[in-house]
């Protein structure tokens, strides 16, 4: 298999289900074979990456292309060029430090499987992102990323929080990948393609396209949300409940950076336009400032790694927004070490957390001295996120500001001044951190039994990692991070990076000034918030994001709510009336829109015979009679029948001789098994329904009947087109038979009727479902007063049945062996030997009956829907052997000895099969609802 | 017979179907499960002959190779036939549910419980 594809199968596939398998038991030892696995799994994905890397830095971008739907452009492409292996070897190497982090952070009562499973599945989805060439395929990984997210956010769900958080945030990056899709789907019809190899080509002709603002916004929305931009920031904050592993992860390294990524990925394609720069970095400098100074206000840890998340994040698109290649590299060089040193932080919080119990700074403080090691290590990373020299984020800030020195943008003179704002702020919480956890006095009111340490080595070791790096980097950043920034910036671009120099001293300049001013006043805004404002007293306010999201989601539930209790009050009359009604609507809707109504057509029509008026007064009159006196129940079901006979005379009279044949022998079965049903039931229907309701009632029918009666006039004196002749055509020389329904039902249309089949059988096994062992008590006498008769049957009938019974099944058999050439079949011949078996029941009663064909109160029928289903199923497969598609039949017409030629055709095994399932279903139905009504007497 | 010379069966078959569905329609629409059986029961006849004869009417043209020179179209007929027999499944799928509701629910009302109640 492809290395590309094997990258990202192998968390999504091997990962997944190796975690899922392991983790079931949730005893030590598994714990740690889950543990291993997963990092197993890891560090062969990073492995693989290493192993492509040269080439990448060679210059190439690695393809692949699978066809999935080629006909709607869709194939499963992948891509690895500088920007995608910068982000796999990011995902792939935190990925790394979580899976240990996790395995000392999780406590034993968490399930370890559960959450490695789900980390596998969120590493797979990143890959996927990153690493995709299609767009469609990219946005299937995206919205898998979003479910992923929102499972492990919610990985805690007997806490309320982190349900909610989960919601809130699948509701947002969810919701925006949806406007993307629209976004994507505009891209791709603008530039022709949906593989990103031709879409980035083809930068010129999708900005020219008069839809690219469009399609621009769309896009935006989809990565403004997942990457937490100002407005759709809240829900980052609120998926804090997450455990922290999983916020060190997604919500720092992984996967707020997919919309980043995004950005970055379709730079060449939509980027470098005024329009781009001024929405893009617009909203990336709103963010880097308000999130910033938000977060200086936040008492828990996490809530001020999350705005600071928010922050850097602005930082980035800011960047990105902006037409300057250099910003690119700056970018890029910043999506490195924000997810190095804010990894670091987040699982410096956890332990905090873990250690102390709470993650409250007011509470906490002066843990330097109780827990060294980790203080060490998490002052480290606080100096690289507020941008002091030596350590990694000041070299990228510094970057920062010389792109907002330089910036052309229309906001002028404001750029430089918001982003001193910005490392003002970020100095400030930074500063902040580290005072009101390390230092500032001693830790208050922590849980009694919280013994803060240093945690055990496993946990430590990543983030002493992480640390170190922030260090290296800061002091030697051309010889770490440089030839990642160099092919991820040139991929960003779409071709040459400009000149630059990663390098800790670049002379005294205007961006070292700011650096120096945010430092100094950062420090002095915090010691003064601190004294003079007294920070710790401080409360938010009630208006936020979050609050207006809950508004706006509370609003929409209560409208839904309304909306619904406006047309369902639990009323299924009302709710049958509401759909007629809106059928008749739709189907006038037509009639109404078009600018001439259609008239009778020019088909020549056929002169009705008495017989046929005759018939159809018939018909009238029963319907009429029926609607008028259908409370009484036993005479409507009568006049029901005749209406059902007059069906089967139109079939006899207009030249469909098997619908005739089937509409007669179900009607004796469906008749019989209303009886029955109505022998439990009141014999008469009461006269409840108002004049009003009536009137309503009677205007609906008589819309939806003058509706139906209409259309089939229109219908029917239209001339007549048919794909029908070809099945006349080929019905001998193709199906080897004569009769074209039956050739159509078993061999043109197999399949259809094998569905169909299928649909009897499970309404059969429905019945019985509804009904097994159901016994209900059948009153003694009528509504009259009569008493039932419990006499034993008739001996005529009794002795007539036993007659009628072998010929009947003679006569279905016949029925069923010439049904390929004349009338008759499966359906038909199974529906006859039913109605002789129920002449049976009739006749001997069930209890006997049911003893003579071993039908144990229906409950063996359901072999007999089974038997019936798989030898059609058997036949069908059968035309495997033969290299045909499924129930391809064949026929012959071998001759035998007295019988003369015999044509013989494969469908015929398949229409036994479903004489078989008739048969079943039928009796199924029958003697379920007979054992149901058990008669009481002694 | 002058007075019916002009009746076509066109005219029947599309006035019968109308007739039946407003029957069946209003059946359907009452309260009482016994009742919307038959209507569904009207509705399906309705829907079946509606569906066969949108392959035209045919008078003694059965579309069986080999008797006669014209063959009725064979494709509704063999769509409704299957359609016939679900409909028998459904019908009694329908009539047992009825009989199961009532006994849970000790009326025999659609929505499980008497009116007014």
């Amino acid at each position: 298999m492809n290395p590309l594809a094997t990258i990202v199968l192998l968390p999504l596939v091997a990962g997944t289900l190796l975690c899922f398998a392991f983790g079931r038991d949730n005893s030590p030892a598994r714990r740690l074979l889950t543990a291993l696995v997963a990092g197993a799994v890891t560090l062969t994905a990073l492995g693989m990456l290493l192993s492509l890397a040269p080439q990448v830095f060679a210059g190439q971008t690695l393809v692949a292309h699978t066809d999935w739907v080629p006909s709607l452009g869709l194939s499963i492409g992948w891509r690895l060029d500088g920007l995608a292996l910068m982000f796999a070897l990011l995902i792939t190497g935190i990925g790394s430090l979580i899976v240990l982090y996790a395995h000392f952070y999780l406590a034993e009562s968490d399930p370890a499987g559960k959450f490695y499973t789900l980390l596998m599945l969120f590493m797979a989805a990143m890959l996927g992102i990153v690493m995709s060439d299609n767009i469609m395929l990219l946005v299937v990984f995206w919205e898998l990323t979003s479910v992923s997210s929102f499972l492990l956010v919610g990985y805690w769900g007997h806490k309320e929080e982190a349900r909610a958080g989960a919601r809130m945030a699948l509701a947002v990056t969810g919701g925006g990948g949806l406007v993307m899709l629209a976004g994507f789907v505009l891209l791709g019809q603008i530039a022709g393609s949906y593989e990103l190899s031709d879409i980035l080509q083809r930068g010129d002709v999708i900005k020219a396209d008069p839809l690219y603002p469009v399609m621009l916004v769309l896009i935006l929305v989809g990565c403004f949300t997942k990457s937490a931009q100002v407005p759709f920031h809240f829900w980052l904050p609120e998926a804090m409940a997450a455990p922290t592993p999983v916020s060190a992860y997604l919500h720092s390294a992984t996967m707020v950076k997919a919309g980043i990524f995004l950005l970055a990925r379709l730079y060449p394609a939509v980027g470098g336009t005024d329009l781009f720069e001024g929405i893009v970095a617009s909203f990336g400098l709103a963010t880097v400032a308000f999130a910033a100074w938000v977060a200086i206000f936040k008492h828990d840890l996490k809530g001020l790694l999350a705005y600071s998340t928010v922050s850097h994040l602005g930082f980035i698109t800011f960047l990105i927004g902006l037409n300057s290649p250099l910003s690119a590299v700056a970018a890029v060089f910043h999506i490195l070490n924000h997810a190095t040193f804010k990894a670091a932080l987040f699982m410096s919080a956890g332990i905090v957390d873990h250690e102390c119990g709470t993650r409250d700074m007011r509470r906490l403080g002066g843990l330097l001295r109780l827990m060294p090691w980790t203080a060490t290590f998490a002052m480290t990373a606080a100096a690289a996120m507020a941008g002091i020299p030596l350590f990694n984020g000041f070299l990228s800030k510094e970057m920062f500001f010389h792109e907002a020195v330089e910036a052309t943008m229309f906001w002028g003179a404001a750029v430089p001044v918001v982003a001193t704002f910005a490392g003002v702020c970020s100095m400030a919480y930074s500063l902040r951190l580290v005072h009101d956890t390390f230092f500032n006095g001693s830790p208050k009111d922590l849980p009694a039994d919280a013994h803060p340490h240093d945690p055990p080595f496993g946990m430590l070791a990543p983030v002493a990692l992480l640390a170190v790096l922030c260090v290296v980097v800061g002091v030697i950043p051309a010889l770490t991070y440089g030839p990642l920034v160099e092919v991820a910036a040139r991929a960003l671009l779409g071709g040459d990076t400009p000149d630059y120099h990663l390098a800790l001293w670049h002379g005294f300049n205007l961006p070292l000034l700011m650096s120096g001013v945010a430092v100094v006043v950062g420090a002095a805004l915090y010691v003064a918030l601190q004294r003079v404002f007294r920070l710790h007293g401080y409360t938010p306010r009630a208006f936020s994001g979050k609050a207006t999201f809950t508004c706006l989601i509370d609003g929409l539930f209560g409208f839904a709510g309304r909306l619904t209790a406006r047309f369902e009050n639990g009323s299924l009359q009302r709710s049958l009336a509401l759909m007629v009604a809106f059928a008749i609507v739709l189907a006038a809707a037509p009639f109404w829109a078009a600018d001439t109504l259609p008239g009778t057509g020019p088909r020549e029509l056929m002169p009705a015979s008495p017989l046929a008026l005759a018939v159809w007064v018939l018909l009238l009159a029963s319907a009429t009679m029926l609607v008028l006196t259908h409370h009484n129940r036993f005479q409507a079901l009568v006049l029901t029948g005749v209406v059902g006979l007059v069906t089967a005379f139109t079939f006899v009279g207009l030249s469909a001789p098997d619908l005739a044949l089937t509409q007669l022998s179900v009607e004796v079965v469906s008749t019989v098994l209303l009886l029955m049903g109505l022998a439990l039931l009141p014999q008469r229907t009461p006269f409840e329904s108002g004049a009003l309701r009536r009137g309503r009632d009677a205007l609906l029918a008589v819309f939806a009947g003058g509706g139906v009666a209409g259309l089939t006039w229109l219908m029917l004196t239209r001339t007549h087109e048919s794909i029908s002749w070809f099945f006349l055509d080929k019905s001998l020389s193709e199906g080897g038979g004569t009769n074209v329904v039956n050739v159509i039902l078993v061999d043109f249309r197999g399949y259809d009727t094998f569905g169909e089949i299928t649909v009897l059988g499970i309404a059969g096994i429905g019945v019985l479902a509804l009904l097994d062992g159901f016994r209900t008590r059948r009153p003694d006498a009528d509504p009259d007063g009569r008493r039932w008769a419990y006499e034993e049957q008739p001996l005529l009938l009794r002795v007539a049945a036993r007659v009628v019974l072998p010929l009947a099944l003679l006569v279905s058999a016949y029925i069923f062996w010439r049904g390929h050439n004349v009338p008759g079949g499966g359906f038909i011949a199974g529906l006859i030997t039913a109605v002789a078996l129920v002449m049976q029941y009739m006749a001997l009663g069930q209890a006997r009956a049911e003893a003579l064909l071993h039908g144990a109160a229906g409950r063996r029928f359901s072999r007999w829907i089974g038997s019936g289903l798989a030898i059609a199923g058997l036949t069908g497969i059968g035309a495997f052997w033969f290299g045909r598609p499924f129930l391809t039949s064949a026929h012959g017409h071998p001759a035998l000895p007295l019988l003369g030629e015999l044509p013989l055709a494969s469908a015929a095994a398949f229409d036994l099969g479903v004489y078989i399932t008739v048969v079943g279903a039928t009796m199924l139905t029958l003697s379920v609802l007979g054992a149901a009504s058990k008669e009481q007497h002694g | 017979m002058s007075l019916f010379a002009n009746i076509s069966m066109e005219f029947l078959v599309a006035s019968g179907i109308g007739w039946v569905t407003a029957c069946g329609v209003y059946l359907m629409l009452r309260g009482r499960s016994f009742p919307v059986v038959l209507g569904l029961t009207l509705l399906g006849y309705a829907v079946n002959i509606f569906i066969f004869v949108m392959g035209r009417l045919w008078s003694a043209a059965p579309p069986i190779l080999g008797q006669g020179d014209v063959q009725a179209d064979p494709l509704p007929q063999a769509l409704v036939l299957t359609a016939i027999v679900i409909g028998f499944a459904t019908t009694g799928f329908v009539i047992e549910l009825a009989l199961r509701s009532r006994a849970e629910s000790g009326t025999d009302h659609v929505d499980g419980r008497e009116p007014g109640a």
